[in-house]
Protein backbone atom coordinates (compact mmCIF):
# COMPACT_ATOMS: atom_id res chain seq x y z
CA UNK A 1 0.00 0.00 0.00
CA UNK A 2 1.10 2.90 -0.60
CA UNK A 3 -0.22 6.77 0.50
CA UNK A 4 0.64 10.22 -0.27
CA UNK A 5 -0.56 12.57 2.40
CA UNK A 6 -0.89 16.96 1.61
CA UNK A 7 1.82 16.93 -0.77
CA UNK A 8 3.44 20.88 -1.75
CA UNK A 9 6.24 21.14 -4.36
CA UNK A 10 6.91 23.94 -5.78
CA UNK A 11 9.62 24.49 -8.18
CA UNK A 12 11.72 27.69 -8.32
CA UNK A 13 10.40 29.09 -5.40
CA UNK A 14 11.07 33.24 -4.42
CA UNK A 15 11.84 33.10 -8.42
CA UNK A 16 9.74 34.72 -11.35
CA UNK A 17 8.89 31.67 -12.31
CA UNK A 18 7.43 30.36 -9.14
CA UNK A 19 5.60 27.39 -10.19
CA UNK A 20 3.28 25.40 -7.65
CA UNK A 21 3.50 21.90 -9.10
CA UNK A 22 2.09 19.93 -6.22
CA UNK A 23 -0.47 21.92 -4.18
CA UNK A 24 -1.94 19.45 -0.88
CA UNK A 25 -1.92 16.21 -3.03
CA UNK A 26 -3.51 13.05 -1.50
CA UNK A 27 -3.80 9.97 -2.51
CA UNK A 28 -4.00 6.03 -1.01
CA UNK A 29 -3.54 3.29 -3.26
CA UNK A 30 -4.06 -0.14 -1.80
CA UNK A 31 -2.66 -3.46 -2.50
CA UNK A 32 -3.68 -4.90 -5.78
CA UNK A 33 -5.11 -1.85 -7.23
CA UNK A 34 -4.43 -0.61 -11.13
CA UNK A 35 -5.19 3.26 -10.58
CA UNK A 36 -5.09 5.15 -13.95
CA UNK A 37 -4.12 8.88 -13.63
CA UNK A 38 -5.53 11.70 -15.69
CA UNK A 39 -4.94 15.52 -15.86
CA UNK A 40 -4.12 17.83 -18.30
CA UNK A 41 -0.69 19.29 -19.01
CA UNK A 42 1.02 20.86 -15.90
CA UNK A 43 -2.07 18.68 -13.68
CA UNK A 44 0.71 17.78 -12.01
CA UNK A 45 0.53 13.97 -13.65
CA UNK A 46 4.42 13.48 -13.70
CA UNK A 47 5.26 15.54 -10.85
CA UNK A 48 3.42 13.12 -8.79
CA UNK A 49 5.15 10.52 -10.27
CA UNK A 50 8.34 11.76 -9.68
CA UNK A 51 7.80 12.60 -6.15
CA UNK A 52 6.43 9.22 -5.53
CA UNK A 53 9.90 7.41 -7.34
CA UNK A 54 11.74 10.13 -5.60
CA UNK A 55 13.44 12.28 -8.35
CA UNK A 56 12.07 15.11 -6.19
CA UNK A 57 11.39 15.57 -2.76
CA UNK A 58 8.44 17.42 -2.00
CA UNK A 59 8.79 20.59 0.40
CA UNK A 60 5.98 19.05 2.41
CA UNK A 61 3.70 16.02 3.23
CA UNK A 62 4.32 12.64 3.49
CA UNK A 63 4.52 9.68 1.77
CA UNK A 64 4.56 6.07 2.90
CA UNK A 65 5.36 2.91 1.46
CA UNK A 66 4.37 -0.07 2.96
CA UNK A 67 4.31 1.28 6.30
CA UNK A 68 7.78 2.99 5.70
CA UNK A 69 8.04 6.83 5.48
CA UNK A 70 10.04 7.42 2.47
CA UNK A 71 9.41 10.95 1.99
CA UNK A 72 12.95 12.12 2.41
CA UNK A 73 14.47 9.16 0.50
CA UNK A 74 16.63 9.60 -2.51
CA UNK A 75 15.69 7.65 -5.54
CA UNK A 76 17.95 4.85 -5.44
CA UNK A 77 17.24 3.87 -1.84
CA UNK A 78 13.20 3.49 -2.63
CA UNK A 79 14.34 1.51 -5.79
CA UNK A 80 13.34 -2.14 -3.82
CA UNK A 81 9.83 -0.85 -3.59
CA UNK A 82 9.24 1.29 -6.47
CA UNK A 83 9.46 -0.13 -10.00
CA UNK A 84 9.72 2.46 -13.18
CA UNK A 85 8.57 2.72 -16.56
CA UNK A 86 9.40 5.85 -18.40
CA UNK A 87 7.62 7.57 -21.40
CA UNK A 88 10.82 7.79 -23.11
CA UNK A 89 11.28 4.34 -24.74
CA UNK A 90 14.97 5.12 -24.77
CA UNK A 91 15.46 6.02 -20.93
CA UNK A 92 14.25 3.13 -19.71
CA UNK A 93 17.07 0.77 -21.04
CA UNK A 94 20.89 1.27 -21.37
CA UNK A 95 21.53 1.14 -25.03
CA UNK A 96 25.21 0.21 -25.17
CA UNK A 97 24.73 -2.68 -22.65
CA UNK A 98 22.99 -5.59 -24.44
CA UNK A 99 19.54 -7.23 -23.18
CA UNK A 100 20.53 -9.38 -20.89
CA UNK A 101 22.80 -6.90 -19.11
CA UNK A 102 20.07 -4.76 -18.83
CA UNK A 103 17.65 -7.63 -17.27
CA UNK A 104 20.96 -8.54 -14.83
CA UNK A 105 20.48 -4.74 -13.87
CA UNK A 106 16.83 -4.88 -12.88
CA UNK A 107 16.78 -8.61 -11.30
CA UNK A 108 19.44 -6.60 -8.42
CA UNK A 109 16.96 -3.90 -8.58
CA UNK A 110 17.17 -1.89 -5.17
CA UNK A 111 19.27 -5.23 -4.16
CA UNK A 112 23.46 -4.36 -2.80
CA UNK A 113 25.74 -5.38 -5.55
CA UNK A 114 28.73 -7.04 -5.32
CA UNK A 115 32.09 -8.25 -7.21
CA UNK A 116 30.31 -11.15 -8.83
CA UNK A 117 29.77 -12.00 -12.78
CA UNK A 118 26.18 -9.63 -13.30
CA UNK A 119 25.31 -11.84 -15.97
CA UNK A 120 24.54 -15.32 -14.01
CA UNK A 121 23.62 -18.41 -15.77
CA UNK A 122 20.99 -18.86 -13.40
CA UNK A 123 19.45 -16.24 -14.56
CA UNK A 124 19.15 -17.22 -17.93
CA UNK A 125 16.19 -19.71 -17.55
CA UNK A 126 13.84 -17.04 -16.27
CA UNK A 127 15.07 -13.93 -18.63
CA UNK A 128 14.65 -16.64 -21.86
CA UNK A 129 10.74 -16.84 -20.15
CA UNK A 130 9.83 -13.93 -19.98
CA UNK A 131 10.89 -12.69 -23.00
CA UNK A 132 9.91 -15.32 -25.15
CA UNK A 133 5.97 -14.15 -23.66
CA UNK A 134 6.51 -11.00 -25.39
CA UNK A 135 6.19 -13.20 -28.83
CA UNK A 136 9.13 -11.03 -30.33
CA UNK A 137 12.05 -13.40 -30.39
CA UNK A 138 13.86 -11.58 -27.85
CA UNK A 139 14.51 -14.61 -26.24
CA UNK A 140 17.22 -16.07 -28.84
CA UNK A 141 18.78 -12.22 -29.12
CA UNK A 142 20.08 -11.65 -25.20
CA UNK A 143 23.66 -10.88 -25.98
CA UNK A 144 22.05 -7.89 -28.94
CA UNK A 145 22.57 -4.54 -27.86
CA UNK A 146 19.64 -2.99 -26.81
CA UNK A 147 19.88 0.32 -28.51
CA UNK A 148 19.56 -2.32 -31.85
CA UNK A 149 15.75 -2.72 -30.78
CA UNK A 150 12.67 -0.25 -31.76
CA UNK A 151 11.01 1.76 -28.98
CA UNK A 152 8.35 -0.60 -28.77
CA UNK A 153 10.90 -3.63 -28.08
CA UNK A 154 12.67 -1.31 -25.90
CA UNK A 155 9.81 -0.38 -24.29
CA UNK A 156 8.02 -3.85 -23.65
CA UNK A 157 11.50 -5.02 -22.13
CA UNK A 158 11.37 -1.90 -19.75
CA UNK A 159 8.05 -3.47 -18.27
CA UNK A 160 9.74 -6.95 -18.04
CA UNK A 161 12.71 -5.28 -16.27
CA UNK A 162 10.04 -3.21 -13.92
CA UNK A 163 8.13 -6.86 -12.95
CA UNK A 164 11.11 -9.04 -13.04
CA UNK A 165 10.96 -8.70 -9.23
CA UNK A 166 8.78 -7.84 -6.52
CA UNK A 167 7.26 -4.14 -6.30
CA UNK A 168 5.06 -2.12 -4.15
CA UNK A 169 4.04 0.13 -6.71
CA UNK A 170 4.85 -0.04 -10.58
CA UNK A 171 5.03 3.29 -11.73
CA UNK A 172 4.06 4.06 -15.40
CA UNK A 173 4.38 7.34 -16.87
CA UNK A 174 2.58 7.90 -19.75
CA UNK A 175 4.41 4.74 -20.90
CA UNK A 176 2.77 4.69 -24.39
CA UNK A 177 2.83 7.92 -25.39
CA UNK A 178 5.78 8.38 -27.53
CA UNK A 179 4.90 4.83 -29.14
CA UNK A 180 2.95 4.34 -32.91
CA UNK A 181 -1.00 3.29 -32.21
CA UNK A 182 -0.15 -0.42 -33.00
CA UNK A 183 2.70 -0.62 -30.73
CA UNK A 184 1.21 1.58 -28.25
CA UNK A 185 -2.18 -1.10 -27.70
CA UNK A 186 0.60 -3.99 -27.69
CA UNK A 187 2.25 -2.45 -24.91
CA UNK A 188 -0.89 -1.91 -23.01
CA UNK A 189 -1.96 -5.23 -23.98
CA UNK A 190 1.48 -6.48 -22.17
CA UNK A 191 0.94 -4.17 -19.18
CA UNK A 192 -2.38 -5.43 -18.26
CA UNK A 193 -1.21 -9.01 -18.62
CA UNK A 194 1.99 -8.31 -16.24
CA UNK A 195 -0.18 -6.72 -13.77
CA UNK A 196 -2.66 -8.79 -13.56
CA UNK A 197 -0.61 -12.48 -13.34
CA UNK A 198 1.68 -11.07 -10.93
CA UNK A 199 -1.13 -8.52 -8.84
CA UNK A 200 0.66 -5.62 -8.84
CA UNK A 201 -0.28 -2.33 -7.61
CA UNK A 202 0.05 0.03 -10.40
CA UNK A 203 -0.38 3.81 -10.98
CA UNK A 204 -0.30 4.71 -14.73
CA UNK A 205 -0.11 8.24 -15.99
CA UNK A 206 -2.54 8.46 -19.03
CA UNK A 207 -2.85 11.50 -21.72
CA UNK A 208 -6.17 9.64 -22.69
CA UNK A 209 -9.46 9.79 -20.92
CA UNK A 210 -10.77 6.55 -23.17
CA UNK A 211 -6.96 4.69 -21.90
CA UNK A 212 -7.67 5.75 -18.53
CA UNK A 213 -11.29 4.59 -18.21
CA UNK A 214 -10.16 1.45 -20.06
CA UNK A 215 -7.96 -0.07 -18.53
CA UNK A 216 -6.96 -0.06 -14.59
CA UNK A 217 -9.90 -0.69 -11.63
CA UNK A 218 -9.79 3.20 -10.32
CA UNK A 219 -9.41 6.64 -11.77
CA UNK A 220 -7.85 9.99 -10.76
CA UNK A 221 -8.25 13.03 -12.25
CA UNK A 222 -5.65 15.49 -10.95
CA UNK A 223 -5.82 19.28 -11.53
CA UNK A 224 -3.49 22.28 -10.23
CA UNK A 225 -1.45 20.10 -8.26
CA UNK A 226 -5.12 17.92 -6.43
CA UNK A 227 -7.11 15.09 -6.76
CA UNK A 228 -10.22 16.44 -8.61
CA UNK A 229 -12.23 13.12 -8.59
CA UNK A 230 -11.27 9.79 -7.37
CA UNK A 231 -14.03 7.03 -9.24
CA UNK A 232 -13.83 3.09 -8.67
CA UNK A 233 -16.19 0.41 -8.82
CA UNK A 234 -19.46 0.82 -9.93
CA UNK A 235 -19.22 4.10 -10.33
CA UNK A 236 -16.55 3.87 -12.98
CA UNK A 237 -17.96 0.66 -14.63
CA UNK A 238 -19.68 1.97 -17.93
CA UNK A 239 -18.44 5.57 -17.79
CA UNK A 240 -17.50 7.24 -20.52
CA UNK A 241 -15.26 9.94 -21.83
CA UNK A 242 -18.54 12.72 -22.16
CA UNK A 243 -19.62 11.28 -18.25
CA UNK A 244 -15.55 12.08 -17.24
CA UNK A 245 -15.83 15.74 -18.85
CA UNK A 246 -19.12 16.36 -17.43
CA UNK A 247 -17.46 15.13 -13.49
CA UNK A 248 -14.81 17.09 -14.40
CA UNK A 249 -16.49 21.03 -15.13
CA UNK A 250 -19.01 19.84 -12.30
CA UNK A 251 -16.77 19.78 -9.75
CA UNK A 252 -14.51 22.43 -11.27
CA UNK A 253 -17.05 24.85 -12.57
CA UNK A 254 -14.16 24.57 -15.50
CA UNK A 255 -14.48 24.10 -18.98
CA UNK A 256 -11.54 21.34 -20.08
CA UNK A 257 -9.36 23.01 -22.58
CA UNK A 258 -6.86 20.38 -23.24
CA UNK A 259 -7.72 19.22 -27.25
CA UNK A 260 -5.57 16.30 -26.77
CA UNK A 261 -7.20 15.32 -23.54
CA UNK A 262 -10.51 15.05 -25.25
CA UNK A 263 -8.70 13.59 -28.61
CA UNK A 264 -6.15 10.91 -27.05
CA UNK B 1 64.27 3.83 -39.53
CA UNK B 2 63.93 3.20 -35.71
CA UNK B 3 66.89 1.46 -33.55
CA UNK B 4 66.03 -1.54 -31.68
CA UNK B 5 66.28 0.67 -28.49
CA UNK B 6 63.89 3.44 -29.66
CA UNK B 7 61.68 0.64 -30.59
CA UNK B 8 61.18 -0.75 -27.10
CA UNK B 9 61.56 2.74 -25.76
CA UNK B 10 58.12 2.84 -27.32
CA UNK B 11 56.97 -0.28 -26.31
CA UNK B 12 57.73 0.83 -22.46
CA UNK B 13 56.08 4.34 -22.90
CA UNK B 14 53.50 2.94 -24.74
CA UNK B 15 52.26 0.27 -22.02
CA UNK B 16 52.77 2.92 -19.50
CA UNK B 17 50.67 5.27 -21.19
CA UNK B 18 47.69 2.33 -21.85
CA UNK B 19 47.53 2.35 -17.78
CA UNK B 20 46.78 5.86 -18.28
CA UNK B 21 44.13 5.31 -21.50
CA UNK B 22 42.77 2.62 -18.74
CA UNK B 23 41.73 5.09 -16.68
CA UNK B 24 40.66 7.81 -18.96
CA UNK B 25 38.69 4.70 -20.58
CA UNK B 26 36.66 4.52 -17.44
CA UNK B 27 36.46 8.50 -16.63
CA UNK B 28 35.20 9.51 -20.43
CA UNK B 29 33.83 6.49 -21.67
CA UNK B 30 32.39 4.38 -18.97
CA UNK B 31 31.28 7.23 -16.79
CA UNK B 32 31.43 10.08 -19.14
CA UNK B 33 32.54 12.27 -16.72
CA UNK B 34 35.26 14.61 -18.32
CA UNK B 35 38.75 14.37 -15.56
CA UNK B 36 41.93 16.05 -16.05
CA UNK B 37 42.86 15.37 -12.46
CA UNK B 38 45.09 12.55 -14.47
CA UNK B 39 47.26 15.64 -15.27
CA UNK B 40 48.31 15.68 -11.47
CA UNK B 41 47.60 12.40 -10.37
CA UNK B 42 50.23 10.96 -12.85
CA UNK B 43 53.12 13.25 -11.10
CA UNK B 44 51.41 12.27 -7.96
CA UNK B 45 52.05 8.81 -8.28
CA UNK B 46 55.58 8.75 -9.46
CA UNK B 47 56.43 11.52 -6.74
CA UNK B 48 55.02 9.35 -3.97
CA UNK B 49 56.58 6.21 -5.30
CA UNK B 50 59.94 7.90 -5.77
CA UNK B 51 60.12 9.05 -2.15
CA UNK B 52 58.97 6.05 -0.57
CA UNK B 53 61.57 4.53 -2.67
CA UNK B 54 64.27 6.84 -1.20
CA UNK B 55 63.07 6.34 2.00
CA UNK B 56 63.72 2.60 1.85
CA UNK B 57 60.14 1.18 1.09
CA UNK B 58 59.80 -1.91 -0.80
CA UNK B 59 59.16 -1.02 -4.55
CA UNK B 60 55.80 -2.62 -5.26
CA UNK B 61 54.62 -1.41 -1.58
CA UNK B 62 55.59 1.82 -2.63
CA UNK B 63 53.97 1.53 -6.26
CA UNK B 64 51.16 0.09 -4.01
CA UNK B 65 50.91 3.79 -1.95
CA UNK B 66 51.05 5.45 -5.15
CA UNK B 67 48.23 3.97 -6.68
CA UNK B 68 46.17 4.50 -2.88
CA UNK B 69 47.57 8.26 -3.51
CA UNK B 70 45.88 8.39 -6.97
CA UNK B 71 42.71 6.95 -5.77
CA UNK B 72 42.51 10.01 -3.26
CA UNK B 73 42.97 12.78 -5.67
CA UNK B 74 39.94 11.08 -8.13
CA UNK B 75 37.83 10.61 -5.17
CA UNK B 76 38.35 14.40 -4.78
CA UNK B 77 37.05 15.15 -7.59
CA UNK B 78 33.95 12.81 -7.60
CA UNK B 79 33.38 14.09 -4.61
CA UNK B 80 33.64 18.34 -5.63
CA UNK B 81 31.25 17.13 -8.28
CA UNK B 82 29.24 15.15 -6.53
CA UNK B 83 28.55 16.62 -3.13
CA UNK B 84 28.98 20.47 -4.11
CA UNK B 85 27.74 20.06 -7.51
CA UNK B 86 30.73 21.82 -9.07
CA UNK B 87 30.93 20.90 -12.89
CA UNK B 88 32.34 17.94 -13.52
CA UNK B 89 35.70 19.59 -15.67
CA UNK B 90 35.86 22.21 -13.62
CA UNK B 91 36.04 20.01 -10.35
CA UNK B 92 38.72 18.01 -12.06
CA UNK B 93 40.91 21.20 -12.96
CA UNK B 94 40.43 22.42 -9.01
CA UNK B 95 41.97 18.89 -8.07
CA UNK B 96 44.99 18.60 -11.04
CA UNK B 97 46.25 22.59 -9.67
CA UNK B 98 46.18 21.68 -5.90
CA UNK B 99 47.78 18.69 -7.04
CA UNK B 100 50.99 21.02 -8.15
CA UNK B 101 51.28 22.25 -4.80
CA UNK B 102 50.80 18.77 -2.94
CA UNK B 103 53.08 17.21 -5.11
CA UNK B 104 55.75 19.83 -4.79
CA UNK B 105 55.22 19.31 -0.64
CA UNK B 106 55.66 15.81 -1.09
CA UNK B 107 58.83 15.70 -2.68
CA UNK B 108 60.34 18.61 -1.17
CA UNK B 109 61.76 19.94 -4.54
CA UNK B 110 60.93 19.87 -8.22
CA UNK B 111 61.92 16.42 -8.84
CA UNK B 112 63.60 13.67 -6.93
CA UNK B 113 65.96 11.12 -8.86
CA UNK B 114 65.93 7.11 -8.42
CA UNK B 115 69.58 6.37 -9.67
CA UNK B 116 71.03 3.36 -7.80
CA UNK B 117 67.62 3.15 -5.86
CA UNK B 118 66.16 -0.67 -5.78
CA UNK B 119 63.36 -0.17 -7.93
CA UNK B 120 60.51 -2.64 -8.93
CA UNK B 121 62.32 -3.44 -12.54
CA UNK B 122 65.78 -4.19 -10.15
CA UNK B 123 65.02 -7.99 -9.79
CA UNK B 124 63.90 -8.52 -13.39
CA UNK B 125 67.65 -7.50 -14.99
CA UNK B 126 69.13 -10.29 -13.04
CA UNK B 127 67.57 -12.75 -15.61
CA UNK B 128 69.73 -12.39 -18.64
CA UNK B 129 67.59 -10.19 -20.39
CA UNK B 130 68.53 -7.23 -22.41
CA UNK B 131 68.79 -3.79 -20.34
CA UNK B 132 65.60 -2.48 -23.12
CA UNK B 133 63.96 -5.22 -22.92
CA UNK B 134 63.19 -5.61 -19.13
CA UNK B 135 60.84 -2.95 -18.75
CA UNK B 136 58.67 -3.85 -21.54
CA UNK B 137 58.21 -7.38 -20.53
CA UNK B 138 57.56 -6.27 -16.58
CA UNK B 139 54.79 -3.60 -17.98
CA UNK B 140 53.53 -5.86 -19.92
CA UNK B 141 53.07 -8.53 -17.20
CA UNK B 142 51.33 -5.52 -15.38
CA UNK B 143 49.07 -4.09 -18.37
CA UNK B 144 47.65 -7.52 -18.77
CA UNK B 145 46.87 -8.49 -15.13
CA UNK B 146 45.45 -4.97 -15.19
CA UNK B 147 43.04 -5.08 -18.31
CA UNK B 148 41.67 -8.63 -16.63
CA UNK B 149 41.04 -7.56 -13.24
CA UNK B 150 38.97 -4.19 -15.54
CA UNK B 151 37.44 -6.43 -17.65
CA UNK B 152 36.02 -8.97 -14.57
CA UNK B 153 35.34 -6.14 -13.29
CA UNK B 154 33.35 -4.13 -15.82
CA UNK B 155 31.39 -7.46 -16.09
CA UNK B 156 30.37 -7.91 -12.31
CA UNK B 157 27.34 -6.70 -10.79
CA UNK B 158 29.10 -3.07 -9.69
CA UNK B 159 30.73 -2.53 -12.72
CA UNK B 160 27.62 -2.88 -14.77
CA UNK B 161 26.07 -0.62 -12.41
CA UNK B 162 29.17 1.71 -12.95
CA UNK B 163 28.20 1.62 -16.91
CA UNK B 164 24.80 1.95 -16.55
CA UNK B 165 25.60 4.92 -14.15
CA UNK B 166 27.55 6.87 -17.13
CA UNK B 167 24.87 6.01 -20.07
CA UNK B 168 21.85 6.54 -18.22
CA UNK B 169 22.01 7.86 -14.63
CA UNK B 170 17.97 7.58 -14.82
CA UNK B 171 17.47 4.39 -15.47
CA UNK B 172 20.48 3.72 -12.96
CA UNK B 173 18.70 5.60 -9.96
CA UNK B 174 15.32 3.71 -10.88
CA UNK B 175 17.17 0.35 -10.32
CA UNK B 176 18.22 1.53 -6.95
CA UNK B 177 21.99 2.31 -7.76
CA UNK B 178 23.51 4.90 -5.84
CA UNK B 179 24.73 7.09 -9.05
CA UNK B 180 26.88 9.75 -6.94
CA UNK B 181 28.78 6.53 -4.95
CA UNK B 182 29.39 4.72 -8.50
CA UNK B 183 30.95 8.61 -10.12
CA UNK B 184 33.30 8.46 -6.71
CA UNK B 185 34.39 4.85 -6.91
CA UNK B 186 35.13 5.02 -10.92
CA UNK B 187 37.10 8.50 -11.21
CA UNK B 188 38.93 6.84 -7.87
CA UNK B 189 39.42 4.01 -9.70
CA UNK B 190 40.86 5.46 -12.69
CA UNK B 191 43.24 7.73 -10.99
CA UNK B 192 44.58 4.97 -9.10
CA UNK B 193 45.28 3.76 -12.68
CA UNK B 194 46.97 6.75 -13.12
CA UNK B 195 48.91 6.71 -10.15
CA UNK B 196 50.39 3.32 -10.91
CA UNK B 197 51.58 4.77 -14.47
CA UNK B 198 53.05 7.41 -12.56
CA UNK B 199 54.94 4.98 -10.66
CA UNK B 200 55.97 2.78 -13.16
CA UNK B 201 56.94 5.85 -15.40
CA UNK B 202 59.13 7.20 -12.62
CA UNK B 203 61.14 3.85 -11.72
CA UNK B 204 61.93 3.55 -15.49
CA UNK B 205 63.04 6.69 -16.26
CA UNK B 206 64.76 6.87 -13.05
CA UNK B 207 63.29 10.09 -11.54
CA UNK B 208 59.71 11.45 -10.46
CA UNK B 209 59.73 15.14 -11.63
CA UNK B 210 56.76 17.70 -11.02
CA UNK B 211 56.04 18.95 -14.36
CA UNK B 212 55.98 15.68 -16.08
CA UNK B 213 52.34 15.26 -16.11
CA UNK B 214 51.91 17.93 -18.05
CA UNK B 215 49.96 16.41 -21.20
CA UNK B 216 49.53 13.20 -19.90
CA UNK B 217 45.59 13.35 -20.46
CA UNK B 218 45.71 14.48 -24.16
CA UNK B 219 48.21 11.37 -24.66
CA UNK B 220 45.86 8.83 -22.93
CA UNK B 221 43.31 10.32 -24.87
CA UNK B 222 44.83 10.32 -28.33
CA UNK B 223 46.00 6.48 -26.38
CA UNK B 224 41.66 5.51 -26.16
CA UNK B 225 40.42 7.46 -29.47
CA UNK B 226 43.34 6.30 -31.68
CA UNK B 227 42.55 2.27 -29.96
CA UNK B 228 39.10 3.07 -31.08
CA UNK B 229 40.06 3.91 -34.28
CA UNK B 230 41.92 0.45 -35.04
CA UNK B 231 39.82 -1.88 -32.77
CA UNK B 232 36.06 -0.73 -32.86
CA UNK B 233 35.10 -0.93 -29.47
CA UNK B 234 31.93 -2.90 -29.18
CA UNK B 235 32.65 -4.92 -26.13
CA UNK B 236 34.02 -3.90 -22.34
CA UNK B 237 37.43 -6.25 -23.96
CA UNK B 238 37.83 -4.60 -27.01
CA UNK B 239 37.58 -1.33 -26.09
CA UNK B 240 40.01 -2.05 -22.73
CA UNK B 241 42.75 -3.53 -25.72
CA UNK B 242 42.32 -0.79 -27.82
CA UNK B 243 43.26 1.45 -25.16
CA UNK B 244 46.77 -0.58 -25.03
CA UNK B 245 46.76 -0.94 -28.69
CA UNK B 246 45.84 2.84 -29.21
CA UNK B 247 49.16 3.85 -26.82
CA UNK B 248 51.24 1.37 -28.32
CA UNK B 249 50.56 2.51 -31.66
CA UNK B 250 50.70 6.34 -30.89
CA UNK B 251 54.11 5.86 -29.31
CA UNK B 252 55.50 3.90 -32.34
CA UNK B 253 54.38 6.93 -34.47
CA UNK B 254 55.74 9.82 -32.27
CA UNK B 255 58.69 7.65 -32.22
CA UNK B 256 58.61 7.35 -35.97
CA UNK B 257 58.18 10.92 -36.80
CA UNK B 258 61.14 11.76 -34.09
CA UNK B 259 63.43 9.51 -36.06
CA UNK B 260 62.38 10.24 -39.35
CA UNK B 261 65.23 12.38 -40.45
CA UNK B 262 63.16 13.70 -43.59
CA UNK B 263 60.60 14.91 -41.81
CA UNK B 264 63.05 17.07 -40.33
CA UNK B 265 61.03 16.95 -36.83
CA UNK B 266 62.84 17.17 -33.05
CA UNK B 267 61.94 16.45 -29.88
CA UNK B 268 60.21 19.89 -29.27
CA UNK B 269 57.33 19.46 -31.91
CA UNK B 270 55.93 16.56 -29.99
CA UNK B 271 53.41 18.10 -28.35
CA UNK B 272 52.08 19.49 -32.10
CA UNK B 273 52.66 15.75 -33.59
CA UNK B 274 50.53 14.75 -30.80
CA UNK B 275 47.75 17.11 -31.28
CA UNK B 276 47.91 16.55 -35.63
CA UNK B 277 47.73 12.39 -34.71
CA UNK B 278 44.87 13.25 -31.71
CA UNK B 279 43.12 15.47 -34.95
CA UNK B 280 43.24 12.56 -37.26
CA UNK B 281 42.44 9.90 -34.59
CA UNK B 282 39.45 11.63 -34.37
CA UNK B 283 38.78 12.57 -38.04
CA UNK B 284 39.58 9.48 -39.73
CA UNK B 285 36.80 7.29 -38.37
CA UNK B 286 34.47 9.55 -39.83
CA UNK B 287 35.88 9.70 -43.11
CA UNK B 288 35.79 5.98 -43.22
CA UNK B 289 32.17 5.61 -42.71
CA UNK B 290 31.39 8.37 -44.75
CA UNK B 291 33.08 6.63 -47.48
CA UNK B 292 31.47 2.82 -46.83
CA UNK B 293 27.78 5.00 -47.02
CA UNK B 294 29.35 5.87 -50.68
CA UNK B 295 30.13 2.69 -51.70
CA UNK B 296 27.34 1.44 -50.08
CA UNK B 297 24.97 3.36 -51.92
CA UNK B 298 26.64 3.12 -55.28
CA UNK B 299 25.73 -0.56 -55.03
CA UNK B 300 22.45 0.13 -54.19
Amino acid sequence: MISATDLQLTFGKGTPLENPALRGMSLTVNQGEFVTVIGSNGAGKSTFLNALAGEVLVDSGKIVVDNQDVTRLPTHKRANRVARVFQDPLAGTCENLSIEENLALAIKRGQSRGLTSAVKKQYMKQFRDSLSSLNLGLENRLGDKMGLLSGGQRQAVSLLMASLTPSSILLLDEHTAALDPKTARFVLELTEHIIATQQLTALMVTHSMKQALEVGSRTVMLHQGQVVFDISGKERDGLEVKDLLGLFEKQRGLQVDDDSLLLG
Amino acid sequence: MLSEIAFYGALETGLIYGLVAFGIYISFRVLDFPDLTVDGSFPLGAAVAAVLIMGGWNPWLATGMAIIAGMAAGAVTALLNVKLKILNLLASILTMIALYSVNLRIMGRPNVALLGEETVLTPWYELGLKFHQVPVLLFMVVAVVVLVLLWRFMKSETGLAMRATGANPRMARAQGIATGSMIVLGVALSNGLVGLAGALFAQSQGAADVTMGVGVIVIGLASLIGGEAVLTPSTVVRALIACIIGAIVYRLAIAFALNADALGLKAQDLNLITAVLVTLAIVLPGVRTKIAHRLTRKQA
